[in-house]
């Protein structure tokens, strides 16, 4: 390990009771205590490791990301080194100051102004008294709410809030900095001075740990990459690799589209869905499509007997129940001459232009009236879109943009013209 | 408590100050009465112990006016009662600022018992007008009394701790503490003067830390009340193992406050 590690971990594992969490009360215990006694039935308490021999080592200045699925252990990792909580094993080292934002404007009073708020939050953080003075001014104009800052902030709404709590975050002075998902909330203009900011840190040579689900702008602050799996480092590196390699690796786990067990179906049953894979470019079924991502969607059938020129489609709907589209071999009037035993139908989507949320599918088959139903699956099938870089900007675009995005260009030439026009109408100063 | 523990506190002095500071700001906000509570909690309790146990029961008060000799053991009682409910919730009422934020765990409970003081300040000067409403004047041990409320914030504090860091864990606190509290009151000298206790009984009651605060605290303003410095003497020794047993018990249940709560 190198010496100059601002933060350095070593084998540290993390060990959470689960099922029986806690006794709640004193007679539980005093229950707990003599059934323990008598029984000896120790393994009622079962326990799992949110983290297990984690080793990491960061050097002064580095942005790191850390990535990794819901349950993986990165909040506990960064509890951990936040000294929120302890370690059950191991040990960690670090140098300096820790500023951790895991939630933006802890310890608000409802009762107290805005202002009163800075001063309580801002000390929270670990600012002293003068520095929250120095910084007061620059404070309240980030966070825009200037107007109300000596109103409680109980007449707020969550919006301010959350750009009250931010600005004090974004004027603390550490060494390390500690991120959690702060970009997942608040509006497009909100999250872009969040990026700004944190970009901000990082060209003050900072240390920067940044947590998120938002792939996109984890590939654009930082270079390094972290992905904790299952309580462990499963990848450590370059980050457009970490995070290739964790898309990746959400290939393969195709258990939500298997539709033999789905129960609430209607039709005759000649035909029957089976399963509805997502493919990826390669030919790989994938659990998480990726916005602006190709996709094949695989439909996998059974006939009992032959069926001749059935329709087969599907409706989309978001998980508000909007219908985004339907479509089907109907729609494209393609004639299938025969269906018989098993086989699967693919529909080749070439990008899908499809914001990050979760969406649903029901299937269809009919006879070429739509007169007889064979097979209907309603919200059978969930599609979960992942976040990408769809417009190559780094930014998190997500369902607060809408349901769908085009590929598109913007062209600034017009602003140029406009220029050279009022040029050319001016007269000539030489 | 390690040296390191104690250099920390120092560095995040200023939180606890905002911490007492927050508890009083918001104590009387939206009271239309505002921080004439203060006063107003003690002096009705004052008055009806007053009219029950003086004026019904003859409860004997060692020379002094009934009101007053009650008022000066309230203020600190209350004090300590106060305190001691508002630190058992200061740890299960921030839990927010538990599972997000690192800081000493322990500013919580002082910051309550910080906070308490103003109360108590205010109590006191009430005290002081009352002194001089019924003339009595305070005798040469009034000097001692600096030592007798660092004690007291001393075990309010100890008790405090233990009573937050205990509530994390169990919620039985809740429930229980204010039991405790109200049979803890009858067990000190507050309504009664300490001479009524067979003088055999006396030294067994003064392991109750309260005991030694409120005798302390009252023979230290009336001349006609006996200073017994061993009683008091035992009582002060209590309060501070008591507050040294719900330090030690705070940290070592601290680490698991956010895994628990």
């Amino acid at each position: 390990m190198l010496m100059s590690a601002i933060i350095s971990v070593e084998k540290l594992s993390k060990q959470y009771r689960i099922g029986h969490i806690r006794p709640t009360t004193l007679p539980e215990t005093l229950t707990n205590l003599v059934t323990l006694a008598f029984l000896r039935n120790k393994s009622r308490d079962e326990t799992i490791w949110a983290l297990r021999d984690i080793s990491l080592s960061i050097e002064p200045g580095e942005t790191v990301g850390i990535i990794g699925r819901n349950g993986a252990g990165k909040s506990t990792l960064l509890k951990i080194l936040s000294k929120i909580t302890y370690p059950t094993s191991g040990t960690l080292k670090v140098v300096g100051r820790v500023a951790a934002m895991l939630e933006v404007g802890t310890g608000f009073h409802q009762e107290l102004t805005g202002r009163e708020n800075i001063y309580l939050n801002g000390s929270i953080l670990g600012m002293t008294k003068k520095e929250v003075n120095r910084k007061l001014d620059a404070i309240i104009e980030f966070s825009g709410v200037e107007k109300f800052i000596d109103t409680p902030i109980k007449r707020y709404s969550s919006g301010m809030r959350l750009r009250l709590g931010f600005a004090v975050a974004a004027h603390l002075e550490a060494e390390i900095l500690i991120v959690d998902e702060v970009l997942a909330v608040g509006d497009a203009a909100f999250q872009r001075k969040c990026l700004n900011t944190m970009e901000n840190l990082r060209e003050r040579a900072r240390t920067v740990l940044f947590v998120s689900h938002n792939l996109a702008a984890v590939e654009n602050l930082c270079r390094r990459c972290v992905w904790i799996d299952a309580g462990q480092v499963r990848m450590d590196g370059e980050s457009r690799r970490v995070i290739e390699a964790y898309m990746q690796s959400m290939v393969g786990q195709t258990d939500a589209s298997d539709l033999d067990s789905v129960e609430n179906r209607r039709g005759n049953g000649k035909i029957r869905f089976r399963a509805v894979e997502f493919l990826s470019a390669e030919g790989d079924a994938q659990k998480v499509v990726r916005a602006g991502d190709p996709v094949v969607m695989r439909f996998h059938y059974l006939a009992s007997e032959p069926v001749y020129h059935p329709s087969l489609g599907f409706r989309m709907y978001t998980d508000m129940g909007t219908l985004i589209t339907e479509t089907s071999t109907w729609h494209h009037s393609i004639d299938i001459p025969v269906l018989e035993g098993e086989g699967h139908i693919d529909l080749e989507i070439e990008c899908l232009n499809l914001l990050p949320a979760k969406y649903t599918l029901s299937l269809w088959a009919t006879d070429d009236s739509g007169m007889v139903v064979y097979d209907n699956v309603e919200h059978g099938i969930k599609l979960e879109v992942e976040t990408a870089n769809i417009y190559g900007s780094g930014k998190d675009i997500d369902s607060r943009s809408g349901i769908v995005f085009f590929p598109q260009k913007w062209n600034l030439a017009g602003t140029l013209e406009r220029r050279v026009g009022l040029e050319n109408s001016a007269p000539h100063q030489r | 408590m390690g040296r390191e523990t104690i250099l920390e506190l120092w560095r995040y002095r200023e939180l606890l100050y905002f911490f007492a500071w927050r508890e009083v700001k918001v104590r009387y906000r939206q009271a239309a009465f505002g921080a004439a509570w203060a006063v107003v909690q003690p002096l009705l309790n004052m008055i009806v112990f007053t009219l029950i146990f003086g004026r019904v029961a003859h409860m004997p008060s060692e020379g002094i006016p009934y009101p007053i000799f009650i008022y000066c053991a309230l203020v600190p009682w209350t004090y300590f009662a106060n305190v001691v409910g508002t630190a058992s919730g200061s740890l299960i009422n921030n839990d927010s600022l538990l599972t997000k934020v690192y800081f000493p765990r322990m500013l919580l409970p002082a910051g309550a018992a910080l906070a308490g003081l103003l109360d108590f300040v205010i109590g006191s000067v009430l005290l002081v007008g009352l002194m001089l409403y019924y003339h009595v004047a305070p005798s040469w041990a009034l000097l001692l009394s600096p030592v007798i409320i660092v004690v007291m914030v001393l075990l309010t504090a100890g008790v405090g701790m233990m009573m937050a860091a205990a509530n994390v864990r169990y919620r039985d606190v809740r429930y229980a503490l204010p039991f405790l509290i109200q049979i803890w009151m009858f067990a000190t000298p507050i309504i009664y003067p300490m001479t009524v206790i067979p003088k055999r009984f006396r030294l067994i009651l003064a392991l109750n830390p309260c005991w030694g605060i409120v005798d302390g605290f009252r023979a230290c303003l009336f001349p006609g009340v006996p200073f017994d410095s061993r009683l008091v003497g035992t009582s002060i020794a209590v309060a501070v193992a008591v507050f040294l047993a719900g330090a030690y018990y705070f940290r070592r249940e601290e680490k698991s406050f956010a895994d628990v709560i």
